[in-house]
């Protein structure tokens, strides 16, 4: 283990060196490009054996590695934004074929209007193409889930695409103090992919193939239950990962402060340290609030969820994307997870800090101030009522 | 934890000033962050950089509203940006400009250096590059880093020769803040 001090990208990067990917394909976009510029550069350098393939555009970076992981390679891409949301097509077919291809979403707003800083729309716009779904608090959180991303994606119990999320600019251009593995610790936690099926002229197979009105909705059921039972290897792989390297931030969720929290706040992603200071505060004054981190949101920890909330009143959950018309996707799923439970917490909908919209501590004391005045509608939070007239 | 606040303007490398002061002050043995600022910048175009330093992990990750320390690498930004709102009473200012601390009549609640980083940096890198000189002359007003400490940066982010030439750059920086104390 080194620590060293070092920009989230970087970190990112030097983590994906370590878990020795075969094919690299990505297209630079704002603010993913410096963990594509790396990585570029590492396999220029000669650092890193793998085929990197500059492409045309984010749906041939997705095709490139859906290609690849099918012959059997151990695959890598990134982007955020306009790009994920060009790539929607071939995720649906990656996670479909079952290729474990590990991606790296920097989080930012979709355009229009366009704008590069930071929420979550963009991942979260693609939560049903059968992806796991991992969110990073901080840059070590962020580089800890690349490894931990191929380990999961290449269990022969998982054997699914993961996408491991960080917020854009607040994590890939931060700079923080970050402990990397060596290479021998990643090789020893992280072995070859050994696929069990895989495109090659000495026993020709088909993936993707057409399936009928026969059997189509079988296949799609299979990926329902790969992604539901990818939550128990999800949750060894942190353990794991843990014992090696003594580092745990949460495996499905993580919580703070809950055990005797009458409110509580659930988010995903670095919002979540900023809400711990606020709740080191209002503990200071004697509210009983907590926060519940949802660290995997697909598979949805909807078991996780209930039991950490059992106790609660109250529940307030921030929202950095949301569906227009219906609210916060994370609330509605949430809420869902409580659908006819004897006891279910009072659940209010928080939409805040879209397109890079500040959320610091003040926003977090605000919203536990204010929680009585949001009834069963999601609340914008900050919202500046000049410009909506 | 002690937060401090860059100015400058695109194209000065306050991104580059803002790795520098995080990294040396990791090297001192502290927690350091650097938080960005970032958007649309185009050369020339008001840009700010956010560092804090501690002695424990950082949790908060939120632009610095109330800095202990503010540079300013670019003295017209005095004129057009509110370069020292939520500056704490007794904080340490440093600006980049030729002119005295007096000359500047900010009527400050905290202390104010200026350095004219620009003539100094010319002497030892031939360019007006300032912002190692800034980060030599930052760690003599403030003490929050040590010399030491910015060279472990520079040997860290530039290879060897330019290394040194910003070492000199960023010592002189130091030594004229020191004169300027004594």
């Amino acid at each position: 283990m080194v620590r060293t001090f070092m920009e989230g990208s970087k970190a990112v990067a030097e983590v994906i060196k370590l878990c020795r990917p075969n094919v690299i394909a990505a297209y630079p976009i704002t603010p993913q490009t410096h963990i594509s510029e790396e990585l570029a550069q590492m396999v220029a350098n000669g650092e890193l054996k793998a085929e990197y393939v500059t492409v045309e555009s984010e749906f041939a970076a997705a095709s490139v590695v859906l290609g690849a992981s099918a012959t059997g390679a151990r695959t890598y891409t990134a982007t955020s934004s306009q790009g994920l949301l060009l790539m929607t097509e071939v995720l649906f077919s990656i996670s479909g074929m079952r290729l474990p291809v590990v991606m790296t979403c920097a989080n930012r707003a979709v355009s229009s209007p366009i704008n590069i800083w930071n929420d979550q729309q963009d991942s979260i716009s693609v939560r049903d193409a059968g992806w796991i779904q991992l969110y990073a608090e901080d840059i070590q959180e962020a580089s800890d889930l690349q490894i931990q991303a191929f380990r999961i994606a290449e269990h022969p119990e998982v054997i699914l695409p993961v996408m491991a999320c960080m917020d854009g600019f607040i994590l890939t251009h931060a700079y923080e103090p970050v402990d990397l593995i060596e290479q021998e610790e990643a090789d020893a936690f992280l072995p070859p992919y050994q696929p069990q099926y895989y495109l090659t002229p000495k026993n020709p197979i088909t993936f993707g193939a057409m399936l009928g009105p026969e059997s189509y909705m079988e296949s799609r059921c299979q990926l329902d239950r790969a992604l539901r039972g990818s939550a128990k290897i999800i949750e060894e792989v942190a353990q794991e990962f843990k014992k090696r390297f003594g580092r745990f931030q949460g495996a499905l969720i993580d919580t703070y402060f809950i055990e005797d929290a009458e409110i509580v706040l659930v988010a995903m992603g670095s919002v979540i340290s900023t809400i711990k200071e606020a709740i080191d505060l209002l503990r200071a004054e004697g509210t009983k609030v907590g926060l519940l981190k949802v660290r995997c949101f697909r598979p949805f920890p909807r078991e996780a969820i209930n039991r950490a909330l059992v106790g609660a009143k109250e529940v307030l959950v921030l929202d950095r994307a949301f569906s227009p018309s219906s609210g916060g996707v994370l609330t509605t799923e949430v809420r869902a997870a409580f659908q006819g439970m004897e006891r279910a917490p009072e659940i209010k909908g928080h939409i805040v800090g879209l397109g890079g919209r500040e959320m610091n501590i003040e926003t977090i004391l605000n919203i536990v101030k204010d929680r009585r005045a949001v009834g069963r509608e999601d609340r914008f939070v900050d919202l500046k009522e000049a410009l909506l007239s | 934890m002690i937060e401090i606040r860059i100015h400058g303007r695109g194209g000065q490398g306050i991104v580059t000033s803002g790795e520098l002061l995080g990294f040396a002050a990791f090297s001192d043995g502290k927690y350091a962050q650097v938080y960005p600022s970032f958007g649309s910048e185009r050369m020339g175009s008001a840009v700010t950089t956010y560092v804090r330093i501690d002695d424990h992990p950082i949790r908060i990750r939120t632009p610095i509203y109330n800095p202990d320390f503010v540079i300013i690498q670019d003295p017209t930004l005095l004129n057009t940006e509110p370069v020292l709102e939520g500056l704490k009473p007794g904080g340490v200012v440093l600006v980049n400009t030729k002119k005295s601390a007096d000359a500047l009549s900010l009527n400050l609640n905290s202390r104010l250096f200026t350095i004219p980083a620009a003539e100094l940096a010319m002497e030892v890198l031939g360019r007006p590059i300032v912002n190692t000189t800034i980060l030599g002359a930052f760690a003599a007003a403030s003490g929050a880093i040590s010399l030491e400490g910015i060279r472990s940066a520079l040997e860290h982010r530039f290879p060897k020769e330019l290394a040194e030439k910003n070492l000199k750059a960023a010592t002189k920086g130091y030594n004229f803040i020191k004169e300027m104390k004594r």
